[in-house]
């Protein structure tokens, strides 16, 4: 038969009221050099919109990027949302501009892993690779 | 052809059919995925998926780049929530030929639709499809369908000679045409335009509009596919739109849904879905040889040295091939 390889699959999203894309539109570029399928929604998504687009599109990796502080009130929600429709195994990667101490808290709550804004590109396809490894296959 | 032995048991998503059927989004997407996975553990359940389905009026909507395919299928497939009927929708893009990855942007012009349940997106890669309709875009299809949404659009990727596959995948085909490309017009004529079961001239709140409707409208009366090629003399509407000032969508939701029914009446259904299914099996038979000979590289390798050195031609290597495949 014809079997494909197994392909990531990421959404990247833009949430609340956070114009800057440029860093994510990079990213977009990077995970696509490396293979992957990305999703992009655009800016000024809100949590229910990107869980919905998440869990339709049966992503691997759910891509967060977050420059406006309001991460500690968005992520709980993506998380919580995520867990009420039963998609708990898609995982959440946050990535932005944020304090060190939140990104401990974040991880706490159960993201996968937080990406500063000075992670190096092939970095961010192996955390993303790893992440996915680590989840196992479902 | 050998069945590859898998070892496992071939029950794989046998477990998401009744989700599927019930219309659960999470089993829906899942079975879209292992759809794209293609492995062989789960060829029952997809059989079954295609047992189930065939009921939903499928729309492929083409045209070239920047056209405005995406806020098209945005703000048509909100009209056709408001008529009260669940709209699916496979939005393709294409993949990277270099890296296999894609980035899939369809859904930054959906914005209309985000939370509604009546309506389910999927961003789907070409993977290489020759054509660029991936088989499993087609059993996406099989899948929203089976889950009981009405209609579904399939967005294909922008203009090639790939556009012309959606005509054998979709019951009606809308063609979109951007104003302000005049002599693009004239390019594509004898390309996708002669595909079109409705034309949509978009962006029509633009002053340069009206002259890419005239020189439809003029291609459309001139050509003989007019009225003889289409089932039972349908008569190919053009339908100015603007997603900007949500104008003619209604008309063009009007137009598909009085193509629907005109198939349904004349008889023209029943010869598309025939069409539709033969090329899918001719497009399965393609994919499995053309993955066979990937897998086999070492057969073609004794061949090539013959075909180097040009004592035997392309065709009778290629012929060759074919009966070293069957006789494993």
């Amino acid at each position: 038969m014809n079997e494909e390889p197994d392909v990531i699959r990421v959404l990247l999203a833009k949430v609340g009221l956070d114009g800057h894309d440029r860093g994510i539109k990079v990213v977009a570029r990077v995970l696509r050099d490396a293979g992957m399928d990305v999703v992009y929604t655009g800016l000024h998504r809100t949590p229910g919109e990107v869980v919905q687009a998440a869990v339709q599109e049966d992503v691997d990796v759910l891509g967060v990027s977050l420059l406006s502080g309001a991460h500690m009130t968005i992520i709980p929600d993506i998380l919580d949302q995520l867990k009420e429709t039963g998609a708990a195994d898609i995982r959440v990667v946050v990535g932005g501009v944020m304090p060190d101490g939140d990104v401990d808290a974040l991880k706490e709550m159960g993201v996968a892993e937080v990406l500063l804004q000075d992670t190096p590109p092939d970095a961010i396809v192996a955390t993303l690779r790893r992440v996915v490894a680590r989840r196992g296959p479902r | 052809m050998s069945a590859k032995k898998t070892g496992g048991k071939n029950d794989l998503g046998m477990d998401l059919l009744d989700g599927v059927e019930k219309g659960n989004v999470r089993a829906i997407a899942r079975m879209i995925s292992l759809a794209e996975a293609a492995k062989p553990e789960s060829r029952p359940a997809l059989a079954e998926i295609f047992r189930r389905a065939g009921n939903a009026h499928v729309i492929g909507i083409t045209g070239v780049p920047g056209s405005g395919k995406s806020t098209l299928v945005d703000v048509l497939a909100k009209a056709m929530r408001a008529s009260g009927r669940r709209v699916g929708i496979v939005a393709i893009d294409p993949s990277s030929p270099f890296s296999g990855g894609a980035i899939l942007g369809d859904r930054v012009r959906m914005t209309e639709l985000t939370g509604d349940d009546g309506v389910f997106i999927r961003s789907m890669a070409t993977r290489g499809a020759l054509g660029g309709l991936a088989r499993s875009s087609l059993e996406a299809v099989d899948v929203l369908d089976a889950a009981g949404f009405d209609l579904i659009l399939i967005e294909t990727v922008g203009v090639g000679q790939d556009e012309v596959d959606v005509v054998q995948a979709a019951h009606t085909v809308v063609v979109i045409s951007a104003p302000g490309l005049g002599d693009e017009i004239q390019a594509i004529k004898a390309g996708i335009l002669e595909i079109a079961d409705i034309h949509v001239v978009s962006k029509c709140d633009r002053a340069d509009s009206n002259a890419t409707i005239t020189d439809l409208k003029g291609m459309l009366t001139l050509g003989v596919r007019a009225m003889d090629m289409h089932e039972g003399g349908w008569r190919v509407p053009v339908v100015p739109t603007s997603a900007e000032t949500v104008e003619g969508i209604d008309d063009l939701l009007a137009a598909i849904d009085g193509h629907g029914r005109h198939l349904a009446d004349s008889g023209g259904l029943e010869e598309r879905r025939r069409q539709i299914l033969e090329m899918r099996v001719l497009k399965t038979a393609e994919d499995i040889i053309r993955k066979d000979f990937r897998d086999r590289r070492d057969k073609l390798s004794g061949l090539m040295d013959r075909v180097r050195d040009r004592s035997m031609d392309p065709h009778e290597a290629a012929l060759k091939l074919l009966d070293r495949i069957n006789e494993d």
